[in-house]
Formats: structure tokens, C-alpha cells, sequence
């Protein structure tokens, strides 16, 4: 384990401050982790019941919704001409920029040795994978006929067509499938140690029947680890560039167009630095309230949220650059198209979602160059949720805002979500939410095996060797 | 702590992850040769109609031409069914008392059209145009195969998006003399030579027009 990632290894960095609480040891690591998957069903907490009850219930609205919405069609949503894009779109690059804190956590942070990464990478990794699931949803829901959606891969066929390759559509549908796919191996791979520790732990017979069969035989051997390792590097590397490529092909949706506000260079690592940015504040949004209801303040410790805060600095800084320099291009370029956009969000119909992303990924995070906000859970839940409002709103502002005035004057209109949207909004959140539910019930949400290797004893193991 | 699973399950477990790969394969195989199949558009398959037309007896015995009974082929997008009155033109003289045509007979007398089920039929998102196919001099035989061979009329192609968008792409293997057009038996000496010249004569435009969207799907 230590050669992977080992932040003691490094010469010359002063002694950090403790990643686990104090007096942890690797047998109590394991006992508090592994308590909620292996309850008894008649265990099960009420808060879990509750949430969970209150979930599924979304889930089941979006079932109702998105039932409806075949059997009618896209009209039900606010989507019109000139704004052919509303919510779904915007909904859709929203969730896909949520998955990417997962993979800058599970894979960047493992491959430059930051050791706190163990105790939120896999909860991290398991948001990632359902905020894909969610975003996912959206183009197919959009397709207007989506049982026709596997027209997307290209495959020969008696219709005797290609997907058009020349567009960035298609890109997305390569990017984002590759990115599920990866992160879902990435996940699993992770899980699999664990996975046989609560094979070995459970009293149950069938839960240690279901959990052997996850395991995949997995006996700690010494030869297994070797494998593991290279197969989680391997893994590492294979996610990095993802963390990237991602959202900058779904950058390309947008700035391959023509429209004013879209044509721009700037957009991939403003898209990809606002995913991370987002991406944080959702792990924040989660880890936070998880940390209390599971007791797990041992684990994911001040330290954690602290650090979490500082890579939302960064990213929304570069955030705020991109918004700059749209505005300077604008200006720059003289071209009246481009500076009528910057106007119309200054001043237009949608100023005051405009103005409230301002507000919200900009000015209101500047509260964290304080440390003891940085260090408090209750600011940093707030400050995480107002950052998802905001990046949502930044995607409205991008798409909507840039659509609703056409080049033709004619055609301008204005644009509103309808119930439809906003409950295919709300049912794709209950569906992250299941999701989230299931995987903390079943599945340890920190990582125990590399947790171990963080305690004292395992540290001492290793300085007397 | 003992083993939850035998140790036979290794190779169980190997076999089914290779039994998954060969089942997701060997479906999706499976429903593309079904697709290529034309079983979905029913090609070759006889329809039931009001009476056993044959178009064998009619085109090859006989000889008569399509566009005695197809008369908007050259005019129209449809090429027509032909009213009742075409089929007494003859049958008031001979079979005029066949119990086979006694549903012909009835139509006739009530002025009630036959029902003909309709044997090559094009999903509505489709734009078809006869009149244009044999302007260009696409022969019927291209697309309805012979005819002149059917006793009870089948389609020979299963008219799927792929068939089409071949003779798009390059149609000269399909045109001939705009006098052969009807023809089921004309054949030609050197197509590929004929072909480019019919191409010229005949104004056919190129693929990038023939192939792009709108021309199918209005």
C-alpha cells in the first residue's frame, strides 16, 4: 500500500496533521466501517428509513413523469424555438460536472500521493457513478424518441447510416459512456478487498454468500495485492485523463456552435474547472451530513472538509476567470453579436439569474479564505449547497441566456422551465438519492483496507521494518 | 475460516464471465441477422387479398404492360391501383362467370372498391415519388424484382433504408432506356458504360442530393 501513496515518504515535507482521530486502531477502523452493511435488515437505522423512504418516493415521481413524457412527447417541457435546449441540458452538463470531483479525488489525488483521498474516495467514486447515471438520463429523455437512442453508437445497420462524427454530440456520447464504464471498474476494483472483509465478517448467511460472490474469491494473498495494486494504478492512470477529456468534449457541445456566448476557447477548461468545483461541493454536500449520521468524524475529519474547501478556492477562481474573460473577449473582439450577449446578461430578462451566479460562485465562496469557516461544517454545508445552485445556474445562464436571442430578431422568446421540468429535475435527484442510500447500506462508504494503513500501528509496523 | 465457495466455482465462475460475453454477443448478433433478415418488413411474405391476383398470368401470359393498370406510375407519386372497371374491361368477356371473380363481379355492381392489401408499404416518414424513379429511368424491375414470375405478388426487397440509400449513392447500376422501363427480361450488354451515359441523358442528380435528408423525410 505504501508505495502507491505514502505522503510520509517524501523527503523534506514537514509532519502533517493526523488524517484519522485519535486512538484508532485498525481492528476499531474496521468494526465502525463495516457496522452498517452487516446490520441485520431489522437494524437498519430510522434515519436511513426515512431518507431512503423519501427518495424512492422521488424516484417513483420521476417513473410517473418520465412515463408521461414518452407517452406525450418533449412539448411537455418548457423547450421551444429559439431555446431548444432548456432544462434537460443544462440538468444534464450539471450531473456530469457533479461526477467529476469522484474521479479527481479516486485518481489524480492517488497518483500525486495525497493520502487524505482514502477516507472520501470511495463515496466520492460512488457519487461519481450515480451523478453519470443521472446525467446520462437526460440526452436519452431528450431524444424525443428514445427507444431509438442506441442509433447514438455506431454499429452497422440496414439503415445504412453513420452517427454524423463531424459532431460534438456524438463525442459526448463516446466521452460519456467511456467515463461510466471507467468509473465503474474503478469503483468495483476498489471495492473488492472490502468487499471480502465483510465476506469474512458477516454473520449472516446469505449476506456472506452475496458479499463472496463480490469479493471475487479475493484471499489477501500476497500475489492478490500485487495484482491489486498494479490493476488500481493502472486503473488511475487510465481515469486521469477523463477527469479531463470529459467535460471538456461536453465544452465542445457548446463552443462548436456558432452562438454567441458558446463560440469561445475558453470553454473546456472553464467547464472542467467548474465540474471539479461543483463536483466538490457535492461531495461536501454529502460528506458533511454522512460524517454525523454514521459517526465517521473520525474519518473524515476537519482536516478533510478543510482541504475540500481549498480545492473549491482554486477552482472557483478559475471559474471566475472564465466568466472574465468571456466578458473581455466580448469587448475584445468588437463583434456587436458578442458584446449584445454580455449586455443581455447584464441587463436582459435573465439578469437576475445571471447576477445570483455571480452571487453564488463567486462572491459568497470568497468566505472560505477564512479558516474557521473552512473549518466548519455548517458554513461549508451552506456555502456547498449555494455553489450546486450556482453552477446550476451557470448552465441556465450559458444556454439559456445565449439562445433565447437568436441571430434573427424574429424568432427571439423567452424561456421557462415547466412542473415537467422541474420534476424530472427533482426525480433524477431522487434517483442519485436511492442510489446513495443503497450503496451506504450496503457497501462500506470509506475504504477500510486503506484506512488500515493509516493508523498508528501500521505506520510503526513499517518504521521497524 | 472456511471457504464460502468450493474451490470448483473458480472455473464456474471463469466459464460464466465467458458464457455472459458469448450471451450478450450471440443476441445482439442474433438481432441484427434478424433485422438484415427482412422479417420486420415482411419480405416475401404473400399477403391475403380479396382475390388470388396473379401478376405472373397477367404480365407473362398475357403480356400486358404495367401501365395498363398502374396508370400514374409516369405522373404520380402513386402508381394506382387500378378501379374495378380496368379488371371488366376484360373479364366482361372471358372467366366472366370464374366464382374467383365473383368478388370483382360484386365490386362492379355495387361500385365498392376491392380492398388490395398493400404489398410494398413505405412508413409514413418516408417520401416516395414513382413518377420521379421512372423519369430517371429506374425500371420497375429494380425495386419490385419479377414480377412477371409471382403468381400472388411479394416484395423481392425488404425496402429497408440501407437498400435505398445503395442505389442513392450510385444509381447507375439501376438505369436503363426510359423504352425498357416496364420491362422484366431487358438486360444490358456493358450497364457500367450505359449507366453513366443513361446518368447524363437522364439528368440524374448526383449522390450529395440524392443522399441528403430531406430528399426521403419531409
Amino acid at each position: 500500500m505504501s508505495t502507491v501513496f505514502d505522503e510520509r515518504a517524501i523527503p523534506g515535507v514537514p509532519p502533517r496533521p493526523p488524517i484519522l482521530g485519535e486512538g484508532q486502531t485498525p481492528t476499531t477502523l474496521t468494526n465502525q466501517i463495516s457496522e452498517m452493511p452487516l446490520s441485520p435488515p431489522l437494524k437498519t437505522p430510522k434515519w436511513w428509513l426515512a431518507g431512503f423512504s423519501v427518495a424512492f418516493g422521488l424516484l417513483t415521481m420521476f417513473l410517473f413523469i418520465v412515463t408521461y413524457l414518452f407517452m406525450t412527447g418533449i412539448g411537455v417541457w418548457g423547450n421551444n424555438v429559439p431555446v431548444g435546449w432548456g432544462w434537460d441540458i443544462v440538468c444534464f452538463v450539471w450531473w456530469i460536472g457533479i461526477g467529476h470531483a469522484g474521479t479527481l479525488i479516486s485518481a489524480i489525488l492517488l497518483l500525486v500521493r495525497q493520502q487524505w483521498r482514502t477516507s472520501i474516495n470511495r463515496f466520492a467514486e460512488a457519487m461519481t457513478l450515480f451523478a453519470v447515471s443521472c446525467a446520462g438520463m437526460y440526452p436519452i429523455l431528450h431524444l424525443g424518441r428514445p427507444w431509438v437512442f442506441y442509433w447514438l453508437m455506431p454499429y452497422p445497420n440496414t439503415l445504412g447510416m453513420w452517427p454524423q462524427f463531424r459532431s460534438p454530440l456524438i463525442w459526448d456520447v463516446f466521452a460519456v459512456s467511456t467515463y461510466a464504464t471507467i468509473s465503474a471498474v474503478f469503483w468495483y476494483v476498489g471495492l473488492v478487498p472490502d468487499l471480502a472483509t465483510l465476506r469474512d465478517k458477516a454473520k449472516n448467511k446469505v449476506a456472506r454468500v452475496i458479499y463472496a460472490m463480490g469479493a471475487l474469491g479475493w484471499r489477501n494473498s500476497a500475489r492478490h495485492w500485487s495484482n491489486y495494486e498494479w490493476a488500481y494504478l493502472l486503473l488511475a492512470g487510465l481515469s486521469t485523463p477523463l477527469v479531463l477529456s470529459v467535460h471538456s468534449v461536453v465544452s465542445f457541445d457548446f463552443s462548436v456552435g456558432i452562438i454567441p456566448g458558446w463560440h469561445t476557447t475558453i470553454f473546456p477548461p472553464y467547464f472542467v474547472a467548474g465540474a471539479v468545483f461543483s463536483g466538490f461541493a457535492m461531495v461536501l454536500t454529502l460528506a458533511i451530513p454522512l460524517r454525523v449520521v454514521l459517526k465517521f468524524e473520525d474519518f473524515i475529519t476537519l482536516r478533510h472538509l478543510e482541504n475540500m474547501a481549498k480545492v473549491m478556492l482554486v477552482t472557483g477562481w478559475i471559474v471566475a476567470y472564465g466568466y472574465g474573460a468571456e466578458i473581455f473577449m466580448a469587448w475584445y473582439s468588437g463583434n456587436e453579436y458578442e458584446m449584445y450577449m454580455v449586455n443581455n446578461r447584464f441587463h436582459g430578462p435573465y439578469a437576475f439569474q445571471y447576477w445570483s451566479l455571480i452571487l453564488c460562485n463567486i462572491i459568497i465562496p470568497q468566505a472560505m479564505w477564512l479558516r474557521s469557516v473552512r473549518r466548519s461544517p455548517f458554513w461549508l454545508f451552506i456555502i456547498s449547497i449555494i455553489v450546486n445552485v450556482g453552477m446550476w445556474l451557470e448552465r441556465f445562464v450559458i444556454i439559456v441566456i445565449s439562445l433565447h436571442r437568436d441571430f434573427l430578431p424574429s424568432s427571439w422568446d423567452m424561456y421557462s422551465g415547466t412542473k415537467f421540468d422541474v420534476g424530472t429535475f427533482v426525480g433524477t435527484i431522487g434517483l442519485f438519492l436511492t442510489l446513495m442510500f443503497l450503496f451506504i447500506r450496503f457497501v462500506p462508504v470509506v475504504n477500510m483496507f486503506e484506512m488500515r494503513t493509516l493508523t498508528p500501528q501500521a505506520t510503526a509496523k513499517e518504521k521497524a521494518e | 475460516m472456511a471457504q464460502v465457495f468450493h474451490r470448483s466455482m473458480n472455473i464456474l465462475s471463469r466459464l460464466s464471465i465467458a458464457a455472459i460475453g458469448l450471451l450478450v454477443a450471440g443476441g445482439l448478433s442474433g438481432v441484427m441477422a434478424l433485422d438484415y433478415s427482412g422479417f420486420n418488413q415482411r419480405k416475401g411474405v404473400v399477403l391475403e387479398q380479396p382475390v388470388p391476383f396473379s401478376h405472373k398470368h397477367h404480365v407473362q401470359d398475357v403480356g400486358i404492360d404495367c401501365r395498363y393498370c398502374h396508370t400514374s406510375v409516369e405522373r404520380s407519386a402513386q402508381a394506382g391501383i387500378p378501379p374495378t372497371q380496368t379488371c371488366m374491361n376484360c373479364h366482361k368477356q372471358i372467366w366472366s362467370d370464374s366464382p374467383m371473380l365473383a368478388p370483382v363481379r360484386e365490386s362492379f355492381r355495387t361500385g365498392e372498391p376491392l380492398n388490395w392489401s398493400k404489398v410494398h408499404d413505405l412508413p409514413d416518414f418516408a417520401y416516395f415519388n414513382h413518377s420521379i424513379h421512372v423519369a430517371k429511368g429506374v425500371g420497375c424491375f429494380s425495386c419490385h424484382g419479377r414480377v412477371d414470375q409471382m403468381p400472388l405478388v411479394r416484395s423481392a426487397h425488404p425496402l429497408q433504408m440501407q437498400w435505398c440509400l445503395d442505389c442513392h449513392r450510385n444509381p447507375e447500376p439501376n438505369l436503363r432506356p426510359k423504352d425498357q422501363i416496364t420491362s422484366m427480361t431487358w438486360r444490358s450488354e456493358d450497364q457500367s458504360k450505359l449507366g453513366a451515359e443513361l446518368a447524363k441523358i437522364h439528368k440524374v442528380r448526383g449522390s450529395a442530393f440524392l443522399t441528403s435528408c430531406s430528399t426521403c423525410h419531409r
